[in-house]
């Protein structure tokens, strides 16, 4: 990891050093230096944990928790790891609480369905917001569907925020479980997750919040948000697809049953009767994604050292810089502009399809995501079809913003 | 002019762009150029849904000749639209069922077409040829 290191004398982060971590942002695009504007939909990975990931399969690779063999236990030893890394990133009191899972929207499943199951009966409430991803919402959903209990939606304001008053009033002895994003996908609204959490503990109502945008971003602090269930996805913060992290308080995931059945989760299976295994196995059937596991344990560390403080402050430069220069734009509305935000820019272009401009983009180069970002509910309520969404990463620069600017610009002057 | 016949010429005119701008210019402008479907084929039995954008299609035949008219909500798909049109409407059914378009590769526009695009365009020129199909 020697070039994310931080300049002795100034103690400031080099982030053009770090920029050449990624391999992949030396490739082009149609021709054009890539401009890797995504980063909300999946991070680029570091020449870091692709290491990781390949000295893993070439020289610790055998099944985990398994033999007795000496390379069995070191691929144990490697697997285990990575969890004491991940609990001591989101200061997890234990390393039990932490589950490995395939992403974000496995872990929101796992709860829906094993939580939900249990505690939800008919006329009960699950309270969520608008600016939910699907995979925040159909989960929930379908375990409603099937208990005869009912999805509560709190509404936002013009700006993208959460109306507080009326998820005050949408939180009700009915509700049995409240899930909320930390940050909005598609605006980058910074959810007010602590005074949520607050209002619902007062309830004795858990809270289950999705932290696939905000793991990259901020610092998570589990205890002290004192937060019920947290997820999200390795993909998203720099690891490698395939693999993410449920943390649950152990109280709540002992008493819940067991989300899929098959090896590792029992302790003993006999034909008439199963008993399971204690946490976090019984919540990890089958052969798990070790190398993912590896890598993701590779991306903790590298994040670290980085430091949250200025992967933050970098980003925060960019979103700032990036908002300024395309408010000029003639035409060019954003969608989303709360106070609190993360490096996140919807916007749209007056008389343009958001594919239009986001396929102009591609031609120079540039990659956005472009439609309703798996939200269709928010872009409802804003009565768009989709938007253009630019997203920064701590590996973007200045020169990228500007690329895009220039980009949009010219989008406006071909459409238009 | 037969499909083919439409399909060669296209392939003549866009040679002569030098570059994707001009390319994308032009296909905007077409898009921009596209007549009308009548309003109120715009409707949900009409409505070919892609993640991206929308296109709405309309068939109608004439002793075993098949009218298009589309639309869409972005202008480059329209664009695309109003190409295909203008090869394949007005063509005898039969045709259309077994056409091959080989032009949308030819002329560089394959990654619109891509079914990853999710622009509803793959599904429409399926759409199209299954009106040829039925109508045959």
């Amino acid at each position: 990891m020697a070039t994310a290191t931080k300049n002795k004398r100034t103690n400031k982060v080099d982030f053009d050093k770090i920029r050449k971590d990624f391999p992949l942002l030396k490739r082009e695009m149609n021709g054009k230096p890539i401009v890797f504007l995504d980063s909300a939909a999946s991070s680029q990975k570091p020449n870091y944990v692709l290491r990781a990931m390949d000295q893993y399969y070439k020289k610790l690779h055998a099944n985990v928790h398994r033999g007795v063999y000496q390379l069995s236990q070191e691929a144990t030893d490697a697997f285990e790891k990575s969890r004491r890394l991940v609990k001591e990133f989101i200061n997890a009191p234990s390393e039990k609480e932490c589950i490995f899972v395939r992403g974000t929207t496995e872990g929101i499943n796992l709860v829906a369905s094993s939580y939900g199951r249990k505690n939800l009966q008919a006329g009960d409430e699950v309270l969520i917001s608008t600016m939910e991803h699907h995979s925040n919402i159909v989960p929930w959903q379908m375990v409603c569907e099937e208990k005869g209990a009912h999805l509560k939606v709190v509404p936002i304001n013009e700006d993208g925020e959460m109306i507080m008053s009326e998820f005050d009033k949408l939180l009700t002895d009915k509700t049995k479980i409240v899930s909320i994003n930390h940050i909005s996908n598609a605006l980058g609204t910074i959810n007010p997750i602590r005074e949520v959490i607050a209002k619902a503990h007062a309830k004795g109502i858990p809270v289950m919040i999705d932290g696939a945008q905000a793991i990259p971003h901020l610092k998570v602090d589990v205890q002290e948000l004192d937060v019920d269930f947290y997820t999200f996805s390795g993909h998203k913060m720099c690891g490698p697809t395939g693999i993410g992290i449920l943390y649950g308080k152990a109280a709540l995931l002992n008493a819940m049953p067991p989300y899929h059945g098959g090896g590792e989760m029992i302790e003993t299976v006999t034909f008439e009767k199963t008993t399971y295994n204690t946490l976090p196995h019984k919540f990890e059937a089958g052969t798990p994604d070790i190398a993912g596991v590896v890598g993701l344990g590779a991306a903790v560390e590298y994040m670290q050292k980085i430091g949250h403080e200025a992967i933050a402050q970098h980003e925060h430069d960019l979103l700032k810089y990036g908002t300024a220069e395309l408010k000029k734009i003639d035409g060019l509305r954003i969608v989303g502009e709360a106070k609190e935000k993360a490096s996140v820019i919807s916007f749209l272009l007056e008389g343009s399809h958001p594919y239009d401009v986001g396929t102009i983009l591609d031609k120079l180069g540039i990659a956005v995501r472009t439609g309703h970002h798996c939200t269709q509910p928010l872009m409802a309520r804003f009565g768009i079809p989709g938007t253009v969404r630019a997203s920064f990463a701590f590996y973007n620069n200045k020169e990228d913003v500007d690329k895009l600017v220039e980009g949009v610009k010219r989008a406006a002057r071909m459409l238009g | 002019m037969t499909i083919n016949e439409i399909q060669d010429e296209i392939i003549e005119e866009f040679a002569f762009f030098d570059d994707w701008m001009e390319k994308y210019e032009y296909i905007i402008d077409l898009g921009k150029s596209l007549p009308l479907i009548d309003p109120k084929y715009k409707d949900e039995a009409h409505l070919i849904k892609g993640c991206q954008s929308q296109v709405w299609l309309h068939a109608a035949n004439e002793e075993k000749q098949v009218d298009f008219t589309a639309d869409s909500d972005a202008i480059i798909t329209k664009g695309i639209i109003a190409l295909l049109v203008r090869v394949l409407s007005g063509q005898p059914a039969e045709a259309v069922a077994h056409s091959d378009l080989y032009f949308i590769d030819k002329i560089g526009l394959k990654e619109h077409l891509s079914p990853t695009r999710s622009n509803g365009l793959v599904s429409m020129v399926k759409q199209m040829k299954m009106y040829g199909v039925a109508l045959a």
